[in-house]
């Protein structure tokens, strides 16, 4: 006989939040901070940068010297997992692509990011009333903006007042000050008309107010391997374990979640889940169910979700769960500013988010532009330290730029000669990517694959997703402008030169892992799962706060954005608890 | 103790079941001082999944050039970055068993490697009758010199181009992502500090002070 059974535990929480990102941090740091009893769940590991970063690992500890051999942005980033993941498949259909990276641990994908904390402007949340593309969301930028300001207060933000319209300032602390390339990039943008300003990010230049956990950056440029010092935003350091340790959060870890449990009348009662330590199936109750699993996975448990009074899956009477899936769109490029080589060494290793940002400053209208909305440009360069890869490829620059004393070397080489020359060239590296809006379109989409399971027997997601001429068009204005660029800089491209052929350079969907606007909000239950504070329509102890009620990124990371959403719902959470009405 | 032993992980797969229920604690234990060195069998294991730590000591156990090779490996290393008035050489810096494990890491560079380690030891035995580390100096020096310069490599030496290359590639990577590789290139960071901007000097130099900000 078999000893197949399901785990029921016994307490009843007053809410279940499925996942520990930014969104489920969030959730979890405001409804346990009222006093709600809380249980998380997230499908990996425990993870406290504290005790697990590889922070300030020089690359001759790794055997592989940092290389990306298990993790796509090298050996010593904190996130785990990635595009592909043994035992849990995706795929895509019709001749399309989606990459889809994951990792699954505490703080999930704010385990991997740039701390790029943009706001949303007031054209992003209407912007179809601006241009007629897409659809408005049914909240605006006032509406979220308190948000936005507590946020930055609690989280800690740096950046400066632009006063631009629709990148509206934070309250920030001061900026890093530029590195060497940054001024010259500065420099050329005043030139070629893109305005180059401070970067905005969520790391520490400044002691963080009434916090005594989180210590000021020490600017070690590392904020992708987890900080130590909890000196950036991430889930785990700045919300999760805070939560635990202040107040009473549970948190479960290998807790891999199925599908949200209802009672007769459709409402949630809990979730299903399996345990990755001991393999066994557990259920357990809440009053209220939140998902923030990531976009796509949480319209997987969603879909998956399905009874009686859902066939679609759970809160899916519109049919859009899993639809208007969008990412950003990205094009790079990068080259050699000769002007660099062989200069002066110094510690310019920096905050690991961004020193300076170019924001959108087109009206595509105005501007005639082939495509809608735009993008922004992050940038990168200076002298900072080797890791698996550095000096490849020194035959195809070596003979190109003559010495000091005015000598063209053959390319190539070895010895004395050549050890020079990797001296020569660095620091000289420069390099920019666009990150633009991806128009949330029906057509572009997850679903449950009739055919595939995962490990545990979960279905899995199929992709469908193809870019229109929206974005592409975009990538082309990028490539011309990035061009522009190096070129007003004195730099010579050595990389993302990109024709037509290529759509300019333009990534996959996916790449950018931005994507949201798999479970929308919207004022009509018939076209949107979500209302607008990210509760179903449908099941009304039900909400998603994730990246999946984005209705439409604008041409901003979406972080700061998800973050300020969980909040604004995790308090709506608990003035509806209060009310008695969920 | 160990560095390795004081950062073990402990959240990968470690909640046993009978914690299922206490949720995962948050642990105090202080940050260890960053760690200096490391051997060839010290793999981390602080927040790395078990079968990326699998996968290293498997990697570990594995041989994958014979000594021979390895010899050519550690000759040629040298040859490309040799001990100079900066800094010391490729071998001093460990080049050969960093690429004896990239490749076990990266098997795209097995076939190239082994087969232009070949390619190597069969143009200097046509030329010699030697295999390349039973050549003299000068004679390594000649093949050598055949092979190192991409444009103005003769017709024939294609194969030879590019083994160099990626022996270049690869022994420069070796080097420059150690402690001498540092010190030789100027890195100065990977420590706490305070990021002050541009130094004066540098921005009166590039004439850039006006763009200056905080």
């Amino acid at each position: 006989m078999s000893n197949f059974q399901i785990k029921k535990k016994p307490t009843v929480y007053d809410a279940i939040i499925v996942g520990s990102g930014a969104g489920g941090g969030m959730a979890g740091y405001v409804l346990s901070q009222a006093g709600l009893k809380v249980l998380m769940l997230e499908a990996g590991p425990f993870y406290d940068p504290k005790l697990h970063s590889h922070q300030m690992l020089p690359p001759w500890v790794s055997l592989r010297r940092g290389a990306g051999t298990t993790r796509a942005f090298g050996e010593f980033d904190a996130a785990m997992g990635g595009w592909q993941i043994d035992g849990e498949p995706y795929s895509a259909k019709d001749g399309t692509e989606f990459h889809w990276f994951r990792s699954h641990m505490l703080g999930g994908r704010t385990n991997h990011w740039g701390r790029i904390s943009l706001r949303f402007g007031p054209l992003d949340f209407k912007g179809k009333s601006h241009d007629g593309v897409g659809d408005d969301w049914p909240i605006n930028y006032d509406d979220v903006k308190p948000y936005y300001d507590k946020i930055d207060v609690m989280l800690g933000i740096y950046g400066s007042k632009e006063g631009l319209p629709n990148d509206p300032d934070g309250i920030f602390m001061k900026p890093p000050k530029p590195r060497l390339h940054e001024l010259f990039i500065k420099k050329a943008g005043q030139k070629i008309g893109v305005p180059v300003i401070p970067g905005r990010g969520s790391v520490l230049t400044e002691e963080l107010k009434d916090n005594k956990d989180r210590q000021k950056c020490w600017y070690c440029g590392q904020c992708g391997r987890a900080c130590r010092i909890y000196g950036d935003f991430s889930s785990s350091s700045c919300l999760v374990i805070p939560a635990q340790t202040k107040y009473s959060l549970e948190l479960e870890c290998n807790a891999m979640v199925r599908e949200v449990l209802t009672d007769k009348e459709g409402q949630a009662t809990g979730v299903a889940y399996v345990s990755k330590d001991d393999g066994q199936e557990y259920q357990v109750m809440g009053k209220t169910v939140i998902l923030a699993a990531s976009a796509c996975s949480s319209a997987r448990i969603m879909l998956n979700s399905k009874s009686t009074r859902h066939p679609n899956g759970i809160g899916n009477g519109s049919g859009a769960v899993g639809k208007y899936l969008h990412d950003s769109t990205g094009v790079a490029m990068g080259g050699i500013m000769p002007s660099l080589m062989e200069r002066k060494r110094y510690n310019e290793d920096g905050v690991g988010s961004v020193h300076i940002l170019s924001p959108w400053w087109l009206d595509a209208k105005k501007a005639k532009l082939d495509f809608p909305r735009g993008y922004h440009i992050e940038y990168w360069g200076g002298m900072g330290m080797p890791s698996y890869g550095f000096g490849f490829g020194m035959q195809g620059i070596n003979g190109k730029y003559p010495t000091k004393d005015g000598q063209t070397k053959e390319a190539g080489g070895y010895g004395a000669s050549l050890k020079q020359d990797y001296r020569r060239f660095y620091g000289s590296n420069v390099g920019m990517a666009g990150r633009g809006t991806g128009l949330a379109l029906e057509s572009n989409y997850c679903e449950i694959d009739p055919n595939k399971v995962d490990k545990w027997g979960i279905p899995v997601l199929r992709f469908h997703y193809k870019w229109t001429d929206a974005e592409i068009n975009q990538a082309k204005h990028m490539q011309e402008t990035f061009q522009e660029m190096m070129k007003a800089m004195g730099a010579d491209i050595t990389w993302g030169i990109q024709g037509k052929e290529n759509n300019y350079g333009l990534e996959a969907p996916g790449r950018i892992i931005h994507e949201v606007g798999t479970v929308r909000m919207g004022d009509d239950p018939k076209k949107a799962p979500l209302n607008k504070w990210c509760q179903s329509h449908e099941v009304k102890n039900l909400f998603v706060t994730d990246g999946g009620p984005i209705v439409q990124q604008g041409d901003k990371n979406c972080t700061w954005t998800i973050l300020a959403l969980a909040m604004r719902t995790g308090e709506y959470i608990v003035e509806q608890k209060k009310q008695s009405n969920i | 103790m160990k560095r390795r032993d004081s950062l073990k992980f402990i959240g990968v797969g470690s909640i046993t079941a009978g914690l299922l229920w206490e949720s995962c604690k948050v642990d105090q234990t202080p940050t260890p001082a960053s760690p200096v060195q490391t051997t060839a069998d010290d793999i981390i294991t602080a927040g790395r999944e078990a079968h990326e730590i699998e996968r290293d000591k498997k990697l570990l156990g594995e041989t994958f050039f014979t000594p021979e090779e390895m010899a050519t490996i550690a000759v040629l290393a040298d040859i490309i970055i040799p001990k100079d008035e900066v800094s010391g050489s490729a071998t001093e810096a460990g080049v050969p068993d960093f690429i004896e494990f990239i490749v076990k890491d990266l098997p795209e560079h097995q076939t190239p490697l082994r087969g232009g380690l070949r390619w190597l030891d069969m143009e200097c035995y046509g030329r010699f009758e030697k295999a390349f580390v039973d050549c003299t100096p000068e004679q390594r020096l000649q093949v050598v010199d055949d092979i190192a310069y991409p444009n103005k490599a003769k017709p024939g030496m294609e194969a030879g181009v590019t083994f160099f290359n990626r022996m270049r590639d690869l022994t420069a990577t070796g080097f420059y992502t150690t402690e001498i590789g540092f010190s030789d290139i100027g890195y100065k960071g990977n420590t706490p500090n305070t990021y002050t901007g541009v130094p004066d000097d540098v921005l009166e130099a590039f004439g850039v002070k006006d763009m200056n900000w905080g």
